[in-house]
């Protein structure tokens, strides 16, 4: 692949409103547009998915003994995915909504792509809390309050209790974002598409958009106000997943650093993740004009500023282990160290803190494969990050006599590749269905930016353009 | 047809007549039908006389049956799938003095190698369901052993032998009563010399008397025995001394220096339950005034016994003799050879010092002479009458077992057996192995079994016949120390089985049931009230022995030398002793004493002698004999292991004898010859590649100078009476009132002795048995899943080849104040109780697991998968396809065939015990101080209306305690024992500095080593 050159525009090549609806809308309406390798990757994902299912279905059968967790690990996979998925879904709100609030126009290419990105791993990352449970089918209805006459409600003390509040929330938030700023774009791709089953159901999901100023109006309103609401979301979501363990007194868990250090190595792996979709959708699909070198830029710097926040994150850990004078955290330390899972810290080192180094060179950054494997790395190392973090910390105990080994079993790994290709199920259903770029934010760019004065015959036919 | 030929011939003219004259289609099917004669219309109503009978049904019978049929929809619709179709009737009858739901308690004995033990057995409306100690007999006094609780699992195991057996085939009891009646009748005329009898050890007069008149039948008939881990030496060491058979016994009460030499008095001799008490009682610092025994130990393998020791030295089992002789040589009993090592030189002083308070205690593992030895030395220092006692022998039988089954090989080669009855004994698996026993089983004509298990030796009979469990059988038996008790049944038998007085009733003749037996054995004995009173104490009053008076006369015996090179010593297990509990899940699954092994045996050796080999635990390894016995099993690293030895517990590798014990561990038998009962020389171990897999429940050995179990020598405690490391900082962060949380009405708590614990694990089985704790599997141990609520920690301290501590810390729901596993779990299913409980909540539990991650004693269990009702020993059996003969062809289905045991489940919640939920899957469990026996004695004294007096809540685990370590009470009262020990200044809280609070304390460990020997 030949090296795109960083030039400092967002949108390059030759563009009108027109092109952009092109580019972008016919993914959803051409079914030419996608070629074997969609095929292959749904193809794969479905496969993948369906492993997913049966491996729940043999957990639902058999209990949660078809995992490796035992006492005292109590949580292993199950949690290590749970936050992993949390974190990837980090990048979506943060782009959509800080991002936004900081009038970043950068992020209008790649917000659609990260907030469905949010939406799925959400989804995935759902299903441990449930699923993790011993038994499920109580857990479903137990764990969320509502009036009963035994007067008993959920333990509000508890830090999974506002996991629940939180995830939920976040859930929810991030669903509404993700359709209302769909909704001029759904309106777009109903006045375009010829079919007929296309027009009823575009039709029915854009609301009735007719693109009036008073509904543009009401459509700014509406997504700054959630913008507003979901900004909080997007430190309060992975730091009350912190809180799961910070406020636990297990060593290795019980640390004041974990909420920021949290947040940070959501945003990090979030950005890997987003990278890891964005580069082969802007290649497959030429859309290289739309997602351009400068976005990848600016992704990969972000990578890297929360990657060195994350490695600041580790050097205080191990500081405070030896600090505290606190024999117990000071014995796990070595044991993560020297123990017999030290391979797993000693990678998590290098992929979380190492390796993105790389992308302080332009020129790296500039690297369409070398950003791809970093990101792959990274999205590895955040998993063995919370390897380390949760099964790590849980097998070494404040009395060595309750010390047991954890090892993972072939049900662990083949619903951690399930929940991956639930993602990528979703994730390219969403390519083939949904703009994957923000096309009226494109061109509300595009006018901004001043390269292509809107003709008012493209405008009239764009029908949605911005006024 | 035969309607036409009785019509007769039909008109066919007139047919012909009224088909005439039709207009239309006219469809008819035969000429009868066109006749419609009367004879069609019969004919018709016998073909389909339903449809006849529903044409004519008139208005009111219609009426009638569409009532009765709706009213039948509606009873049909009662007999739903989920209701037992079984009759439940109450009691027309009541039986006397039983109160539905409330448990019954008879008193018993288990015999145990033959010794038997008092107990009380508890019985939930006919079931038995939990075995306690007899408070009354001298060796329980109310306290029990892990086997001993474990035994009630053995008598619902559904692997015990259930129907009587001829072959492989199924027979019936009276079967066998013509056969051996035939025979019997036909060894009449030869006095029966081609009859020969078999039994483990008998302590039971009863049955002892039945084969005595068995013999006065036919007198040239003999009576073999025949136990592999009997007590020959011990016998044949009294011989050797006193010139006939005495039965020695302990009293440690009265010892003050004790030097035991191999002996693991503490658990593995018969009296343990006692000499731990009367050691724990001379150690008990609260009560003895700050005094406190001495115990040296000399071992060949870290036991229990050594790890309570104050000195503690590792040597080769062959090497012990030579102590027993120096000690004697510093005593003057035989000419001192060689150099006597400073410490021993010391031991000798100190014994010398203590005249008649001291105590030499040679194991049963040791040869003749170092019994011999030792009942010298205890004559010369005093001791006899006052720390040891002899009386008359206890057993009976043969003196020797292991000559005794030498010579009935040696009768079965020389095919002078026709009939050889095997009560219980199991020589095919256990017998040495240069008998060969199994072929010479093989030419006796006629072979009969009667034992619990279809075994290995079941296998190789004519005939086997179920025995009963003794909860299901009248009989008698004799304690360690002779005092007899009576057996009683709590349960009819499950099977059909018959006690071993019954089956020797048959052989006599006189097929007496077991209860009518025993009751004219004792009808002079015990006359009219005095059976009652026997029974209801479980103790025949003024039956122990008393002293014989004796005194050595036999010369000093010649100590054998010490083997050469690698020595393997063969040990009874702990948990299977010689392979007859193999099939018990709960002993297989307890954590072995020092080891933690679950399931399994395995070769221990020391650090340094696995290092040397190039072996690490878990590896697989062949153990060779120079002579070219080969064995290969898995490979255990053990601190305090005597160098160039290995030790294999007996007992594994069963063949035949249930689901259970066919899957664990190797059999060592194969290497134990007639020459080399207790341990040979001259072995090799070999590496074989690869690891063999053992399921420990502990993997970190050392304490990490943390401050968990807290001990010290008792000179250390006048300086530091608190044991406290100098180190040690109390959290003083607490906002909240140094005491417990000011509640109304009492707050429970317990102390834990560390001092006088000795790690038995009696109380882990206990609670197992009580609180209906499930078995995992060895698999299961593997991921760390066992469910048992007191997790026996065990820590080592000092060097690796010689720790100079091993520490026992058992270690179970703390009950904190400020539990860090209540705010955390999302559902409120663990709460505090206004009692100070720290509850947990079944129905609410979602199973989060949350509350066992922040458990910092990590105490709690979770149930991973379902494991009440799918426990292997109840469920299914896997088994190869019988081939099948059938004329000259065999016929084999390819392949595994399983197949559910019979009554498997059913007999598992006979088990259970019915005031303590059964856990399905998902939930988490942990110890709840035996709430449900909190609320019983809640109850009975709201209905006295009184408050809960001291001592009268006793937990399963305090119960089952054999030194008293565990004591539960009310904290909030100052009077109370558990106040008093909360109080002493060795208590301590585990991890106090996390603030929790325990409501468990622990005191702690005090030895007392002699100051003038150098550790």
């Amino acid at each position: 692949m030949a090296r795109e050159s960083l030039n400092d525009v967002l949108i390059t090549g030759q563009q009108t409103y027109q092109s952009i609806d092109n580019s972008v809308g016919s993914m959803s309406l051409d079914p030419k547009r996608h070629k074997k390798n969609w095929f292959v990757m749904i193809g794969i994902a479905f496969l993948l998915l369906n492993l997913f299912m049966v491996s729940v279905g043999w957990l639902l059968y058999q209990g949660v003994g078809v995992w490796g967790n035992n006492i005292p690990t109590g949580w292993a996979f199950d949690i290590i995915n749970f936050v992993w998925w949390i974190g990837i879904g980090h990048a979506g709100t943060l782009i959509s909504a800080i991002l936004l609030l900081l009038k970043q126009q950068w992020r209008n290419s790649i917000n659609r792509f990260a907030e469905a990105m949010t939406l799925f791993a959400v989804i995935c990352a759902a299903q441990y809390p449930l699923l993790h449970t011993g038994r499920p089918w109580v857990a479903a209805y137990w764990l969320l309050p509502y009036p009963n006459i035994m007067a008993v409600w959920p333990q509000f003390r508890s830090p999974l209790m506002w996991d629940v509040f939180a995830v939920s929330t976040y859930a929810t938030v991030s669903i509404l974002f993700w359709f209302v700023g769909l909704i001029p774009d759904l309106a777009t791709l109903r006045d375009k598409t010829q079919n007929k089953i296309g027009r009823t159901v575009f039709g029915f999901l854009s609301l009735g958009w007719r693109g009036s100023m008073r509904h543009w109006h009401r459509y700014e309103q509406a997504y700054l106000l959630l913008a507003g609401l979901s900004t909080p979301l997007v430190l309060s979501v992975h730091t009350i997943v912190s809180y799961d363990f910070a406020m636990s007194v297990v060593p290795g868990w019980n640390i004041t650093v974990f909420p920021p250090y949290f947040v940070a190595g959501a945003v990090f792996a979030g950005f890997a993740m987003v990278l890891l979709l964005a580069l082969p959708v802007r290649a497959w699909y030429g859309l290289r004009d739309l997602i351009t070198m400068r976005h990848i830029d600016w992704m990969c710097k972000i990578m890297l500023a929360t990657g060195l926040i994350v490695a600041y994150g580790y050097i205080l850990e191990a500081f405070y282990g030896w600090y505290s004078g606190n024999p117990d955290e000071w014995s796990l330390l070595n044991w993560r160290f020297f123990g017999p899972y030290n391979w797993a810290y000693w990678s998590l080192i290098f992929c979380n803190c190492i390796a993105p180094q790389v992308l302080w060179s332009p020129k790296a950054r500039q690297s369409i494969p070398v950003v791809f494997t970093v990101s792959i790395i990274v999205s590895i190392g955040m998993w063995l990050e919370r390897f380390v973090i949760i099964p790590m910390s849980l097998m070494r105990n404040y009395l060595p006599g309750s010390d047991r080994m954890y090892y993972p079993t072939i049900i662990d790994f083949t619903m951690f590749f399930g929940t991956i290709g639930l993602f990528f199920f979703l994730m390219w259903l969403f390519i083939r269905f949904l703009p994957v770029i923000n096309m009226f934010e494109m061109k509300d760019l595009l006018y901004k930016l001043g390269k292509t004065p809107p003709a008012p015959a493209e405008k009239e036919k764009a029908g949605v353009g911005a006024e | 047809m035969d309607n036409e030929t009785k019509q007769g011939r039909l008109d066919l003219d007139a047919i012909r007549a009224k088909l005439t004259g039709k207009s239309g289609k006219q469809y008819w099917r035969s000429l009868e039908q066109v006749a419609e004669t009367e004879e069609f219309q019969l004919w018709l109503e016998d073909e389909f006389p339903h449809r006849r009978s529903l044409l004519d049904i008139d208005r009111r019978s219609f009426l009638k049956f569409m009532g009765a049929s709706l009213a039948f929809a509606g009873l049909a619709g009662c007999r739903s799938v989920f209701m037992d179709q079984e009759k439940v009737v109450p009691y027309v009858k009541m039986p006397e003095e039983m109160v539905v739901g409330k448990p019954l308690y008879y008193a018993s004995a288990i015999p145990l190698l033959g010794y038997g033990v008092g107990v009380l057995v508890e019985q939930h409306e006919g079931r038995p369901t939990k075995i306690e100690g007899n408070p009354d007999h001298p060796e329980s006094q109310g306290s029990t052993s892990a086997i001993i609780q474990a035994s009630i699992l053995q008598m619902y195991d559904p692997d015990r032998s259930q129907v009587a057996m001829q072959g492989t085939d199924i027979s019936t009891w009276e079967e066998f009563k013509k056969v051996i009646l035939g025979v019997l009748t036909k060894q009449k005329a030869a006095a029966g010399a081609g009859i020969r009898i078999l039994t483990e050890t008998v302590a039971s007069p009863l049955i002892a008397d039945q084969i005595g008149d068995f013999l006065k039948m036919f007198p040239a008939a003999t009576w073999h025995s025949w136990d592999a881990t009997g007590r020959d030496n011990a016998r044949a060491g009294s011989q050797g001394a006193y010139g006939k058979v005495v039965n020695t016994t302990y009293d440690l009460s009265k010892a003050d220096v004790i030097v035991s030499l191999d002996a693991d008095f503490l658990l593995g001799m018969p009296g343990s339950l006692r000499y731990a008490r009367d050691f724990a009682d001379g150690r008990r610092l609260e009560a003895t005034g700050g005094k406190m025994n001495r115990l040296y130990q000399f071992e060949s393998f870290p036991t229990i016994t050594g790890a309570s020791s104050d000195h503690r030295w590792a040597m080769k089992a062959s090497e012990i003799g030579g102590v027993a002789a120096m000690i004697a040589g510093g005593l003057g009993l035989v000419p001192t050879a060689g150099e006597v090592p400073d410490h021993i030189q010391k031991v000798v002083a100190d014994l010398q010092a203590h005249q008649g308070s001291s105590l030499v205690i040679p194991g049963d593992h040791q040869p003749a002479a170092v019994h011999q030895l030792c009942h010298a030395i205890n004559e010369k220092l005093g001791n006899n009458g006052k720390t040891v006692l002899h009386g008359p022998r206890v057993d009976f039988g043969p003196e020797n077992q292991l000559e005794s089954l030498t010579q009935l090989t040696d009768a079965l080669n020389q095919h002078k057996v026709e009939l050889l009855l095997i009560f219980g004994a199991n020589p095919v698996y256990t017998a040495p192995a240069d008998l060969k026993f199994a072929d010479a089983l093989g030419k006796a004509k006629l072979k009969v079994r009667h034992g619990q298990y279809f075994d290995e030796t079941s296998d190789k009979c004519d005939w086997h016949l179920p025995q009963t469990h003794f909860l299901e059988e009248w009989g008698d038996i004799r304690a360690y120390d002779g005092t007899v008790s009576l057996i009683q049944p709590a349960i009819a038998p499950l099977f059909d089985s018959k006690s071993q007085s019954e089956m020797l009733g048959i052989l006599l003749g006189v097929p007496l049931s077991s209860y009518d037996a025993l009751k004219n054995a004792y009808k002079t004995k015990l006359p009219g009230k005095k059976w009652d009173i026997a029974l209801n104490s479980g103790v025949v009053e003024n039956t122990t022995p008393g002293p014989v008076a004796i005194s050595v006369t036999g010369a000093a015996p010649q100590i054998p030398a010490p083997v050469s090179g690698l020595e393997v010593s063969f040990r009874e297990c702990p948990n299977i002793v010689d392979g007859r509990y193999a099939n018990s899940g709960w002993l297989q699954e307890l954590p072995r004493p020092l080891t933690k092994i679950t399931w399994d045996n395995a070769i221990h050796m020391s650090p340094s002698k696995a290092q040397e080999l190039g072996l690490q635990s878990e590896d697989h390894a062949e153990v060779a004999l120079s002579t070219g016995e080969k064995i290969d099993g898995g490979v255990w690293v053990m601190p305090g292991h005597p160098k160039d030895a290995i030790t294999i517990h007996l007992g594994y590798g069963r063949t035949k004898g249930g689901t259970i014990a066919e899957g664990a561990g190797f059999d060592v038998y194969p290497l134990r010859k007639s020459a080399s009962m207790l341990y040979t020389g001259g072995a090799t171990v070999k590496s074989l590649g690869g690891s063999y897999g053992l399921a420990t429940t502990q993997i970190h050995h050392e304490m990490d100078g943390k401050d968990i179990v807290r001990s010290g020598t008792l000179a250390e405690l006048k300086g530091n009476p608190t044991l406290q490391p100098e180190d040690y900082e109390k959290a003083e962060i607490s906002m909240y009132p140094d005491e417990v949380f000011d509640y109304d009405g009492p707050q429970w708590g317990m102390t834990i002795d560390l001092n006088t614990c000795i790690g038995c694990n009696a109380c882990v089985t206990a609670c197992q048995a009580e609180n209906n704790i499930s078995v995992v599997g060895k698999d299961q141990v593997k991921r760390a899943r066992e469910l048992h609520w007191i997790r026996m920690d065990r820590y080592y301290v000092g060097g690796l080849d010689e720790p100079t501590e091993t520490v026992h810390q058992p270690v179970m729901c703390q009950h904190c104040e400020k539990a860090p596993c209540e705010p955390v779990c999302p559902v409120g299913a663990t709460v505090h109780s206004h009692e100070g409980l720290n509850q947990m909540v079944y129905n609410r539990c979602v199973g989060t697991r949350y509350c066992s991650n922040n458990c910092p004693y990590k105490v709690r269990r979770f149930n991973y998968l379902n494991f009440s009702d799918n426990q292997s020993q109840f469920m299914d059996v896997t088994f190869d396809a019988p081939t099948k003969q059938i004329g000259d062809k065999k016929f084999t289905i390819p392949g595994k065939v399983t197949q559910g045991k019979p009554h498997g489940i059913q007999l598992l919640k006979m088990l259970n015990n019915p005031d303590v939920t059964v856990r399905g899957r998902g939930i988490m469990v942990k110890c709840t101080y035996c709430v449900q026996r909190i609320n019983d004695s809640r109850i009975e004294a709201k209905k006295q209306g009184r408050d809960i007096k001291d001592g009268e809540i006793v937990t399963a685990c305090e119960q089952a305690c054999p030194t008293r370590a565990i004591v539960f009470g009310n904290v909030a009262d100052k009077e109370s024992r558990v106040s008093k020990l909360r109080a002493d200044k060795r208590s301590y809280l585990l991890l106090e500095n996390l603030n929790t609070r325990p409501r468990t304390s622990y005191l702690g460990r005090v030895r007392n080593p002699n100051p003038e020997i150098k550790a």
